[in-house]
């Protein structure tokens, strides 16, 4: 077991490393490819009446004339022990881990980070507790009264729950809960659980039902289909021949089975959440990890995409680390293998 | 042999009769292809410590017996008539949860694969504490030590270490001996088998069949054992029901059908027996054709399609259906043919063969 974990955290630092060389890539290589040249890069980060010599002054500083290996090595060194960045007027240290320095605003990233991932976590976390519950259950209401009036109501919404996309729940939630009802708070505002837990539900309430929709709709897909399966399986029969309640034959031998595979796109779905939900962070003015990325993106401000997006891998990568462990106490018979 | 079993079933119930009377049970399942008739007036019956061997092809209703009998066919998909009397009791009339209150208790049962009819999950011995936890009020412990202690009867070495074992760690006869184990757990007067050794090594369905013989006697209880080998009946029955295309067609004590079978399906049945001790080409003489489907019965006697006897009948076959007739000391056969020339064709023609 320890020689498992062990090797999966491994695997996992080389994953990152994969991950990182990928998205510094995409920001810093394909625009030189696309034919832009290290001036064009810093003309982003100088005001709009420099000169000509200034702006490749500033990219000498920011090292775009140099390799873009060279400018990796330099980013990656900053994760593991720090780096000076070189900002004409000033020198600024980013200590480690540096994920990197944002070349607009001057200042390292990860304290945005940090600052920011209290919102997606609320967001993720309180979306989940809603959408597993709905959806499991849903599914597993489906399942049994299949081919009901329920069973067809059911996966109907369901289907509009996973096709409609969520700026367009959003803003319809939003419309009406809020604007029009005042039942919700109309968006953009966020509490810490540690102020005011009362008004930090209040707060994100919607967001987390909007985006809750979406997936306890793919879920309840899930489940049905899985509760089905498991249903007709032998030991279901086994379980009422020994006279169990029908109750404790759904739940604790008919879900049971049903819930290991849901069990990995949860991982998945939850590690890709607390990355970023930026649709529901967008449509909502939430500014949490999702929307510092779309900031980023908006601002022309590549290290911090490139924050976010390590910072989501990590996330997805755990996750499924996690995930893969409760396999075991889930289903004995991985635990042997 | 003690009852008279009727075809029609409309004998009124004894007040005293067998702990299990099956009269005239009928299953029949509307389905978009047409109404499938997988039991089609079925009548036996079975004492405590007798067995009764139920014997059919695939699809010949003996699954659906024993799941009508338990309970547990798919509600509302089934349509059942008929009376099953457990004890006295009407199973069919009583409402559901007084059947389940039963299961497990009063009648439990035996699967065929016991790996996919135990949980994978759980361990074999949080199953029989399961078990026996719905129906005595005992506290975990208590039905840890009763679970330790089926393990150890059922034969399963080590039981205070394997208990905590789960069923993917055992051996196919370990599984069906823990599932046994499971079945007894309650000390159930009815024990239903089905196709207890079809999933398992050949040399541990000996075993297998000897552990239910022996605890047969040591609970005293009802053991009806479905099959579709001849041989696992042979060494366990009392009496045999013979079924097929939903209803029984011979009906009698072991030792009769097995030593003067009087319908052809049965003689076909133990032709299928493969004989080493004859030549390479009289082995296996299987019945020929398919049974039929039970949406499209074949109108008169449903084995005739594939009877090599039908010209005896005079063409009652094709246009009457065979009663379960008693032939003489409670051996039922449901046969056009006269009963004298069963019994020459059985002597002269079948025997020599087999």
């Amino acid at each position: 077991m320890f020689a498992y974990l062990v090797r999966r955290l491994i695997a996992t630092v080389g994953l990152l490393i994969v991950v990182s060389i990928i998205t510094f890539s995409i920001f810093f290589l394909i625009p030189r490819w696309a034919g832009a040249s290290a001036d064009t890069l810093a003309s982003r980060y100088v005001g709009r009446t420099a000169t000509a010599a200034t702006v490749h002054a500033t990219a000498e500083r920011l090292g775009f004339t140099d390799p873009v290996y060279v400018q990796y090595g330099r980013w990656a060194k900053g994760v593991v022990v720090g780096e000076d960045y070189d900002m004409g007027a000033s020198v600024v240290h980013c200590p480690a881990p540096c994920l990197g320095f944002s070349f607009a605003r001057q200042e390292p990233v990860l304290p945005d980070l940090i600052d920011r991932a209290p919102v997606t976590f609320s967001l993720a976390i309180g979306a989940a507790v809603i959408w597993v519950i709905m959806g499991v259950s849903v599914g597993v209401l489906s399942a049994l009264r299949r081919g009901s009036f329920f069973d067809r109501l059911a996966m109907t919404v369901a289907l509009a729950g996973v096709s409609l996309p969520i700026f367009w729940t959003g803003l319809i939630a939003l419309t009406f809960f809020s604007y029009k009802w005042g039942l919700t708070a109309v968006g953009g505002a966020y509490t810490p659980i540690t102020e005011n837990p009362g008004r930090w539900a209040y707060d994100l309430l919607l967001p987390w039902i909007t985006l809750a929709f979406l997936f306890s709709a793919q879920y309840a897909r899930l489940t049905r289909a899985g509760m089905l399966e498991t249903m007709g399986e032998d030991y279901i029969r086994t379980a009422r021949a020994k006279g169990l309640r029908e109750r404790t034959v759904v739940v604790k031998h008919g879900l049971r089975g049903a819930l290991t595979p849901l069990l990995t796109i949860f991982g998945l779905d939850f590690g890709l959440l607390i990355g970023g939900a930026v649709l529901t962070e967008s449509a909502f003015g939430l500014n949490g990890l999702g929307k510092y990325a779309v900031d980023g993106i908006h601002a022309n401000d590549l290290p911090k995409i490139l924050g976010v997006t390590l910072v989501a891998a990590l996330f997805v990568v755990i996750a499924n680390l996690v995930v893969d462990l409760l396999y075991a106490v889930v289903d004995p018979r991985v635990r042997n293998k | 042999m003690t009852a008279t079993v009727s075809a029609t079933g409309s004998a009124p119930a004894p007040q005293r009769g067998p702990f299990l009377d099956v009269q005239d049970l009928k299953v029949h399942f509307p389905t978009d292809d047409g109404l499938v008739k997988s039991v089609d007036g079925l009548s036996f019956h079975v004492e405590r410590g007798r067995t009764l061997g139920i014997v059919g092809e695939s699809g010949s209703g003996k699954s659906v017996t024993s799941m009508s009998v338990m309970g547990l066919h798919k509600e509302g998909g089934a349509r059942l008539s008929g009376r099953i009397l457990l004890d006295g009791q009407d199973l069919l009339e009583a409402n559901p949860e007084e059947v389940r209150l039963l299961r497990g208790k009063k009648m439990a049962m035996i699967f065929q694969d016991p790996l996919s009819a135990m949980h994978p999950y759980y361990t074999v011995g949080n199953q029989i504490i399961e078990a026996y936890r719905v129906h005595n009020r005992v506290t975990e412990k208590q039905a840890r030590e009763h679970a330790i202690e089926m393990l150890h009867r059922v034969g399963i070495p080590e039981p205070r270490n394997r208990v905590d074992a789960y069923p993917h760690q055992f051996s196919g006869g370990m599984r069906q001996r823990a599932m046994i184990a499971m079945a007894l757990s309650c000390d159930p007067d009815l024990l239903i088998a089905d196709e207890p050794t079809t999933a398992l090594d050949v040399t541990v369905q000996a075993q297998i069949l000897d552990l239910i013989r022996d605890l047969q006697r040591e609970f005293h209880s009802a053991v009806i054992i479905i099959t579709h080998d001849l041989g696992v009946v042979a060494e366990t029955a009392d009496d045999i029901m013979v079924m097929y295309a939903g209803r029984g067609v011979e009906y009698g004590a072991a030792e009769d059908i097995f030593n003067e079978p009087q319908h052809p399906y049965t003689w076909g049945l133990l032709g299928s027996m493969p004989r080493l001790d004859r030549e390479r080409s009289e082995r296996l003489q299987p019945i020929k054709g398919t049974p039929p489907s039970l949406i499209d019965v074949p109108v008169g006697c449903a084995f005739r399609p594939r009877c090599t006897f039908e010209h005896n009948t005079g063409g009652r076959a094709r246009t009457e259906r065979p009663d379960l007739m008693d032939s003489g000391h409670g051996h039922f056969v449901a046969c056009h043919m006269r009963q004298e020339q069963r019994e020459q064709l059985w002597r002269d023609e079948i025997q020599p063969k087999l």
